[in-house]
């Protein structure tokens, strides 16, 4: 079963289409804490994935098995693969390419890693209808994975330097002069931080600081991360998450569904004390979507080579933006720019969509991107426009969950996003969809996507 | 000139720490108050809370005036009878300020020193009654924290703070002479260092981060906390005024929301101060802190009495050697302090009110309340608005003085081009300019982002290319004529029409530069002094030729660059290098007289100025001391001499050209800080070897033969239009050339002093020296009616 997204750029209609998003974005393992996620996914025993043994690459070999297996696609009949990652693994810093070779594919099919924070597999889609639309391929294949189970951390400057000064060392006493020089200090690890590099502030203390500027209150944060929640846990037990494909641990169970799921009461997220900003702040860990593993990928194609494949597409990607802002005061802000940018581009208003699927990263943000949208004084001051963007409507918006309940692999989130758009539009009989999503460095994506007419 | 490397109480007064206490001027106090609708102090009752707003409709700033003390007491006096109020908050209604300190105006219309001290004492009731408050007050405080606003904060029960830039807290009065005259002694020792890290790290009055063996562990102690704000009266950043527990939570400042970030984050902090102060009344927060295991220690260590005494002697010794005695201030702030603490409340607050009414009424507060007023005016653009705004600065020169301004120059958002004539020169011109910003980035102060953001506003090259973009040149080249006369053509070949040409040279005379120029009216001199970064003073020339748009777009350039500007008349030495010149003339013929280098700083210092004149001709450089005098020596003639000008040709010939060569009066050897006289200029002393005259040659002698000779050569600018008034003078001679704060410049020291008594002691050395010493017209002037005063 294989969603067919097409591809409309500078008046084309490519065809393209997708596949799916692996067990692995279920692999959240730990309870409440999600902020120091690393750490206790080695600590929790009842996490025991197993996975902290695997390597980033194995995941999303494990999309692309899966995307074979759905629509067996001849392992030859792609011409590029593009995947979509944040944190790379130094080992296999183009981890689409070790990726494509292990699931099988041909090795006559280049393979390429982009990197765009969250927003990282959407580049990854986006890049591949821009060689589709350039008449550079046909057919793609794009995904993205991200595995915090196994982060690189680093020797500190001060001991790399001295390991390479090591390796160039001639004599037995220079050896020895340097490895005498070695300090304390000097083992002390780099780990990565999900923070900005150019203002040093974590993304869960600026997303307090963009709650608090549109006055978004606790509980608002709190009842919108249980309708999350809730809405997965429902889309989960009536069978609406198909994109999701098991994934068999080596020495291990296998993981057959998102395991972040817990709708929880208000009285319990209540008792949550913040996480970031202490203590008036009010993004909890409960609040905030938790680190997560997975993969994901999706088959794009023109409409011509995938009708002449025999494939049934299931919807084309009509248009979309990137933006970008402030990183410090506006770093969760690619929505609200986002959105009207796209929806004017393919010429349509937001009451013409049916299915919208935001990016959660945090309660917060998205409150505050609502009440972004639905204010004419942001529109103006902000955004240069005379009215305000105006607000999806909640009953259209994230019905299946999301990045908060679903969990967030920062690299392979956009394709879910993509593909929920799809198959929600199936199931609800919509014509269009919205993606939107922000990331890191104060950037955001906003996607407008059509039903293939059934 | 070169430079005067300004340190110790000046680099302190300079320190870019003017927001402190506010005149208003046009502030009338007699207004009937009582039938007055309240104008600075409101309140709205929210829940149980009251929000406490202060804003001072007149102002840009909040002080604490007589009204707003009034309408203050009002205010609380309602709160506290208000049966539905349980707390109350603090807030200002200003972005970018809580309140920065008591209405200078206030003190200095009191006639007396018991007027002040009932001022202080009324001061010193109202924070008394906000610290014994029944109902807990929360200071919710954003922006500008300082002197009695600080006062007023540390006596409220609970402080909240944004870490806004703006943030500060600080007790700045020693800088104007004074002290925290309301409670302030009394309260910050008990305040500060409850999770004390006081790391005075190279900043300021560092006498307690550098302790003597015992004395180590109390670094970190209130006492020494309290004692390095009072006296070095540096601003305090929110966050680090957390750690020193001064402010008790943080909050951050907000973007871009439903509201401007500004107005957000007022009602933000309101808001959070709000729920502190419920949690305050349900004892959800705890006003005192569990104290720990070292803050326990450290009480008990500082529970003997001869550990006090160590701190006080320690203190005292070091204020001592800063201020040569010559600054009241911070003696009077250790004697209220240790007053307070070993005898008691009630004798200290009496000992800070009485401390406080006499400094009002020194003359040193006087002299440095006029720095404040005349640095404050010296802020300010008097040519208008230039037509053009400089957004391209083009600077010839990548040395010292050529990087240092594009130090200064670059971080302002200017694209600023550095051209040199060497790669080598360019290179390290560009590393001075990247260092000043890196160390910025290791204390912090920026991130290395920011660093890295504001680098890409510089370009460096060797040639002319994007010349023509350039709305202003300033040329640090050598200082030769004919190198001027060359670059300057240079630089009209390519440019555009509009694009300014300034000289930084610190004698040459303007007209002269600009006589190679085809548009004189787009020349001008802008003297800057050595280091750039660090010297606050800008002197800027214009000649008659120089049109006033051109004058107005050097001006703002300057104050864009953080300067102070004074703006005078062309002529040999300007302002500043013609009253260096005489002054150092004199010291020479000192030296030749047998005096020891090291006498001579100790003589010079002793009256007040931050670096001794033997030094200060180290830090310009004895070459550049030696041509100046000989320059001005052909322009003025023989009434600019006294030393021989040989002494310091002899020095440079031997290699002898001050601080940059490593040997001048002084041996400079890299690391140590400590200098031993230079051994080999005896013998030049002893070749042009004066025998003293007895009559003139005692040390208050030497001291006034040189400071005369300053002054009277300042006082002649005047007479001649170099200076457009007495406080441009009082400002160019203290920041530029290092002129004793304590005196407030050669004009405030005229006034002070006695121009019939200057004039006096002149003649005296008249008699011995000849015209060197011949006072001034206006001088005599003045010494002729001792009603006519510089200052009114």
């Amino acid at each position: 079963m294989c969603i067919w997204v097409s591809v409309a750029l500078r008046g084309e209609h490519n065809g393209c289409h997708d596949a799916e998003r692996d067990a692995a974005l279920l692999s959240q393992t730990f309870l409440g804490d999600a902020v120091r996620g690393m750490l206790s996914q080695y600590d929790d025993p009842a996490s025991g994935s197993g996975y902290a043994d695997l390597m980033p690459h194995d995941l999303a070999r494990a999309a692309l098995q899966g995307l074979l297996n759905r629509t067996n696609l001849p392992k030859d009949a792609v011409d590029y693969i593009i995947y979509g990652t944040v944190i790379q693994e130094v080992k296999t810093s183009n981890v689409a390419r070790e990726a494509a070779l292990g699931a099988g594919f041909s090795d006559k099919i280049p393979a390429h890693t982009v990197t765009m924070a969250c927003i990282s597999s959407n580049q990854a889609m986006t890049t591949g209808a821009g060689l589709i639309a350039a008449g550079q391929c046909d057919a793609i294949v794009a995904g993205g994975v991200e595995f915090m189970s196994d982060v690189p951390i680093r020797h500190s400057r001060k001991m790399r330097k001295t390991m390479l000064s090591l390796s160039r060392a001639k004599t037995l006493g220079q050896r020895l002069g340097l490895i005498g020089s070695i300090r304390l200090a000097h083992l002390t690890p780099e780990l990565p931080a999900v923070a900005e590099f150019s203002t040093a502030e974590t993304m869960g203390h600026s997303a307090d600081r963009l709650a608090a500027a549109f006055g978004v209150s606790r509980l608002e944060q709190d009842e919108f991360a249980l309708r999350s929640h809730t809405l997965a846990k429902k889309a989960q037990d009536d069978g609406l998450l198909q994109d999701v494909i098991s994934f068999k641990v080596p020495g291990r169970d296998i993981v057959s569904k998102d395991n972040g799921i817990r709708p929880s009461s208000m009285e319990q997220l209540k008792k949550l004390k913040p996480a970031f900003i202490k203590p008036h702040g009010t993004v909890t860990a409960a609040n905030s979507s938790f680190l997560t593993d997975g993969a994901s990928a999706v088959l794009i194609m023109s409409e011509e080579k995938a009708l002449a494949m025999g494939y049934k597409p299931k919807a084309y990607l009509r248009d979309f933006v990137y933006v970008s802002q402030d990183p410090k005061d506006q770093l969760l802000l690619g929505p609200t720019y986002g959105t009207p940018k796209a929806l004017e581009r393919a010429g349509l208003s937001m009451s013409d969509i049916d299915v919208f699927e935001f990016h959660e990263a945090f309660a917060g943000q998205i409150m505050a991107n609502l009440k972004a949208m639905d204010s004419d004084w942001f529109a103006q001051t902000y955004m240069g426009r005379k009215t305000k963007v105006g607000t999806p409507p909640i009953e259209k918006f994230n019905l299946w969950g999301g990045s908060l309940s679903l969990g967030h692999p920062f690299g392979a989130t956009g394709c879910r996003l993509v593909t929920t758009v799809a198959h929600r539009l199936q199931k609800e009989g919509g014509q269009y969809g919205l993606v939107a999503a922000c990331a890191a460095g104060g950037q955001g994506h906003a996607m407008v996507i059509e039903a293939y007419p059934q | 000139m070169a430079g005067a490397r300004a340190l110790g109480v000046l680099s302190r007064f300079t320190s870019r720490r003017y927001a402190l206490f506010i005149g208003n001027n046009f502030r009338t106090f007699s207004m009937a108050p009582a039938l007055l609708a309240r104008t600075h102090v409101n309140y709205e009752v929210k829940g149980d809370v009251a929000v406490v707003r202060i804003n001072d409709p007149s102002s840009k700033v909040n002080t604490l005036s007589v009204q707003m003390q009034r309408e203050m007491t009002e205010v609380m006096n309602e709160v506290w009878a208000n049966n539905a109020v349980q707390s109350a908050v603090l807030i200002s209604s200003k972005p970018g300020c809580f309140i920065a300190g008591a209405d200078i105006n206030m003190i200095q219309a009191c006639n007396s020193p018991e007027e002040v001290t009932t001022l202080s004492q009324e001061g010193q009731k109202m924070f008394e009654r906000i610290e014994n408050s029944p109902k807990p007050v929360v200071a919710a405080i954003n922006g500008s924290c300082l002197g009695g606003g600080l006062e007023f904060a540390i006596a409220c029960q609970y402080r909240v703070a944004t870490k806004s830039k703006k943030t500060v807290l600080g007790t700045p009065e020693v800088m104007l002479g004074l002290l925290p005259g309301a409670g302030g002694t009394q309260r910050l020792p008990k305040m500060t260092g409850s999770e004390g890290q006081n790391k005075g790290k190279g900043r300021g009055f560092d006498t307690l981060s550098k302790p003597s063996g015992c004395m180590k562990p109390l670094h970190n102690l209130g006492l020494p906390s309290a004692f390095d704000m009072m006296l070095t009266g540096r601003n305090i950043r929110a966050d680090k005024a957390k750690k020193m527990g001064l402010v008790d939570q943080l909050v951050d400042p907000l973007g871009p929301g439903l509201k401007s970030p500004e107005e957000r984050t007022i009602d933000y902090l309101e808001e959070v101060a709000i729920e502190c102060a419920r949690g305050i009344v349900s004892k959800k927060i705890p006003l005192r802190k569990e104290k720990g295991r070292m803050q326990k220690i450290q009480d008990h260590i500082m529970s003997y009495g001869f550990v006090r005494n160590q701190i006080y002697k320690t203190v005292h010794g070091k204020v001592m050697k800063q201020s040569k005695g010559l600054y009241p201030a911070p003696l009077k702030i250790i004697e209220s302090v240790k007053t307070g603490v070993e005898q008691g409340p009630d004798a200290g607050y009496l000992a800070e009110s009485q401390n406080f009414g006499e400094l009002a009424k020194t003359s040193e507060s006087a002299a440095l309340i006029g720095l404040y007023h005349g640095q404050v005016a010296c802020k300010k653009n008097r040519f208008g608005t230039p037509q053009k705004e400089v957004k391209t600065l083009a600077i010839l020169g990548a040395g010292l003085m050529g990087a240092g301004i594009a130090q200064v120059t670059v971080d302002k958002g200017v694209h600023t081009v550095l051209k040199d004539t060497a790669v080598a020169g360019l290179a390290r011109g560009e590393q001075q300019v990247y260092k000043g910003l890196n160390d910025k980035t290791r204390k912090k102060n920026i991130t290395s982002f920011q660093r890295d953001s504001i680098l890409s506003n510089l370009t460096g090259q060797l040639d002319y290319r994007g010349f023509e973009n350039a709305d202003m040149v300033i040329e640090a080249v050598f200082e030769d004529i004919n190198i001027k006369h060359a670059v300057l053509k240079e630089v009209e070949a390519v440019v555009s029409p509009h694009c300014i040409f300034a000289s930084n040279t610190s004698a040459l005379p303007i007209k002269d530069i600009a006589a190679a120029s085809k548009r004189p009216d787009k020349v001008i001199g802008m003297h800057y002094f050595s280091p750039v970064d660090k010297m606050q003073l800008l002197e800027i020339i214009s000649t008659d030729q120089t049109s006033k748009d051109t004058i107005a777009s050097a001006v703002a350039v300057g104050l864009k660059q953080g300067k102070v500007i004074i703006v005078v008349g062309d002529g040999p030495g300007f302002y500043t290098t013609r009253c260096l010149a005489p002054m150092l003339a004199e010291a020479v013929r000192v030296l030749q007289e047998g005096v020891d280098p090291k006498k001579l700083d100790g003589l010079t210092t002793s009256f007040g100025f931050p670096v001794g004149a033997a030094t200060l001709a180290d830090e310009v450089g004895i070459d550049v001391a030696a041509h100046v005098a000989e320059d001005l020596g052909k322009a003025f003639g023989s009434r600019f001499g006294g030393g021989n000008v040989e002494v310091l040709k002899t020095m440079v010939d031997l290699g002898f050209k001050g601080r940059k060569s490593g040997k001048g009066c002084y041996v400079y050897q890299p690391g140590l800080k400590t200098k031993e006289v230079n051994p080999d200029i005896g013998d030049i002393l002893e070749k042009y070897r004066i025998t003293p005259n007895p009559a003139v040659s005692s040390d208050s002698d030497v001291q006034y033969r040189l400071v005369s000779r300053f002054v009277n050569e300042a006082v002649m600018c005047l007479q001649e239009g170099i200076l457009n008034g007495p406080l441009e003078g009082d400002i160019g001679a203290v920041f530029g050339l290092g002129f004793p704060p304590c005196l407030g410049g050669p004009f405030r020291f005229v006034d002070s002093f006695g121009a019939d008594k200057l004039v006096e002691k002149m003649r005296r050395f008249e008699a011995v020296y000849g015209n060197h010493f011949t006072p001034c017209q206006l001088l005599l002037d003045h010494a002729n009616d001792s009603s006519k005063k510089f200052h009114k």
